[in-house]
Parts: structure tokens; sequence; C-alpha cells
């Protein structure tokens, strides 16, 4: 691992083997009753730049399931989407994938 | 002939064109301008460090009490209140500021008089109008199965005027998102 590229003191303590490291992280949308299930299409073509059918069947996943994992990535990428999604008016959260 | 149809539609140079008539203008001049007094930054702190507001990063952060404050500004973490609050230190005056120059935009549109929407302005118009159905959806308190019974509310309701505007902001928001997907 190229720990030098690194300026942030977190990134030393992680471990360096580990199978879900690249991807640890994860936003969630989450249902609610005022989000457009246009708009919500709308916004994870827009913002993830999913093709048409992805952003659909995400957003029918928010809808029926009352939630849908949008993406995942490091905390960071992850703090960046849930800032997002919060800014276009989304109701997210971001977690630790189990 | 056919006349431009009201809300907004495509011209035929792909332009974003915007018709209202003078009631329903006032009506949205007035709740982006109270949306800007709703969720700007200093609002939430109007005391607040000067510098902290340079460097966008508060000493301390909490979830809004106000149910339509706490749904446009949530907490990102579910269930752990601290990892939301440091989270919310960084970002939510950020969030804030995103938010309020949306409603600003509108605002100096809706004075400007304009009939057709600069590309760039569009993604303001929309989170506005979203930002103002969620506020509005919070204090009429809708649910996914309430809104025929805010629809039969008697008319003395105090909610029935904000029901009223919330079902008109959704036919605006949809009839833009309508014409934005490809």
């Amino acid at each position: 691992m190229p720990v030098a590229m690194s300026v942030a003191p977190a990134e030393v303590v992680r471990p360096e083997v580990d199978e879900t490291v690249d991807r640890p992280w994860i936003t969630i949308v989450w249902n609610d009753p005022v989000n457009l299930m246009s708009y919500v299409t709308y916004v994870f073509m827009n913002y993830f730049h999913y093709d048409r059918a992805k952003s659909e069947k995400l957003m029918l996943d928010v809808h029926e399931k009352g939630r849908a994992v949008v993406s995942n990535g490091s905390r960071e990428e992850m703090e960046r989407d849930v800032t997002a999604m919060h800014s276009y008016g989304l109701w997210a959260t971001m977690q630790k994938d189990e | 002939m056919m006349g431009q149809p009201y809300g907004f539609s495509r011209g035929r140079k792909g332009e974003v064109r915007l018709r209202l008539d003078d009631v329903e203008r006032g009506v949205l001049l007035s709740l982006a301008q109270q949306m800007v007094a709703f969720i700007a930054p200093d609002a939430a702190d109007p005391g607040a460090d000067p510098l902290v507001a340079m460097v966008g990063i508060d000493a301390t952060a909490t979830t809004p009490d106000d149910p339509a404050l706490a749904r446009l500004l949530p907490d990102a973490f579910l269930d752990d209140p601290d990892s939301s609050a440091e989270f919310r230190r960084f970002t939510e005056r950020e969030l804030r500021s995103t938010k309020t120059a949306h409603s600003t935009t509108v605002v100096a549109d809706l004075e400007a008089g304009l009939t057709v929407l600069p590309d760039d302005h569009v993604p303001a118009w929309l989170g506005f109008l979203n930002d103002t159905r969620l506020a509005l959806g919070s204090r009429i308190e809708i649910t996914e199965d309430n809104h025929d019974e805010l629809a039969a509310l008697p008319e003395d309701d105090p909610r029935v005027p904000m029901f009223h505007i919330y079902d008109w902001l959704t036919y605006l928001q949809d009839c833009l998102v309508q014409i934005l997907l490809p």
C-alpha cells in the first residue's frame, strides 16, 4: 500500500489487509412522502450519472422497500454523496457496510 | 393558436420557459423569500463568530428542533447522534448556503420577471421547489396515505392554504422534472 501517498493520519491506522477496505462505506437513500418518483430518478441520473434503468430501479427500491443503497466507497466519498443528496433534498444516511 | 402552457415548458430552442400569472408569481416570490429567512446559515445563530462563518465549521451543531428544518438538514447517520453532530459541524453551514443560494436565485429571477430561465438557474429552481415542498409537507404532516384526507379538510383548517400551495408546487416540480428527464 502506498502509505506515503496519504496525508490523512486516519489512513495509517487502517488495517492493510481487509477485503472490504476499498468500498467499506455505503450511502442509503430513504423513502419519504414528499419526494417525487420522477425527481428521485432525475437526481440519481444527474448526480451519480446512472442510466435511466438503474436510476428507476433504485428509485423503486426506495419507494417500495423503503430504502436503497445508492453508492459505496471510502468514508470521504460517502460524506460527499450524503451531502449532495441532502442538497437535493433527499433523505440520505451513510454507514459502514456490514 | 396554442398559447404557452402555464408552469414550465421547453421552448423551440430547448430553453426552459416559465409562465405564471401575477398571483402565482407573487406567491412563489413570497415563498422563496421565506425560504431564505428559514434556511440561511445566519438564521441558525445570529451572534455567530464571523471567523466561524469564514471557515464554514461550527464549534457545535445539533439536529434542529423544528421538524421542517430537521428534514431539510437531516442527520447523516442513523442512530448515531455523535457522528451526526460531528458531520453537521463540518457540513451544515455549507448545506444551508447552497439551499439559500437556490432560493435567492429564484427571488432574483421572479423579481426580474424572467420567462426563460438560464440553464444554470434550473438546478436552483428544482432545489427551491423540492425544499419548499419538504418544509410544507412537514408542517401539514403529509404521509404516503393522507393526501385525500388533507384534500378534504374543512376550509377553516389552518393547513388548507399550505396544502393547496404544496399541491401546486408538486405540479410545478413534476412539470420541470419531466422536461429535464432525457
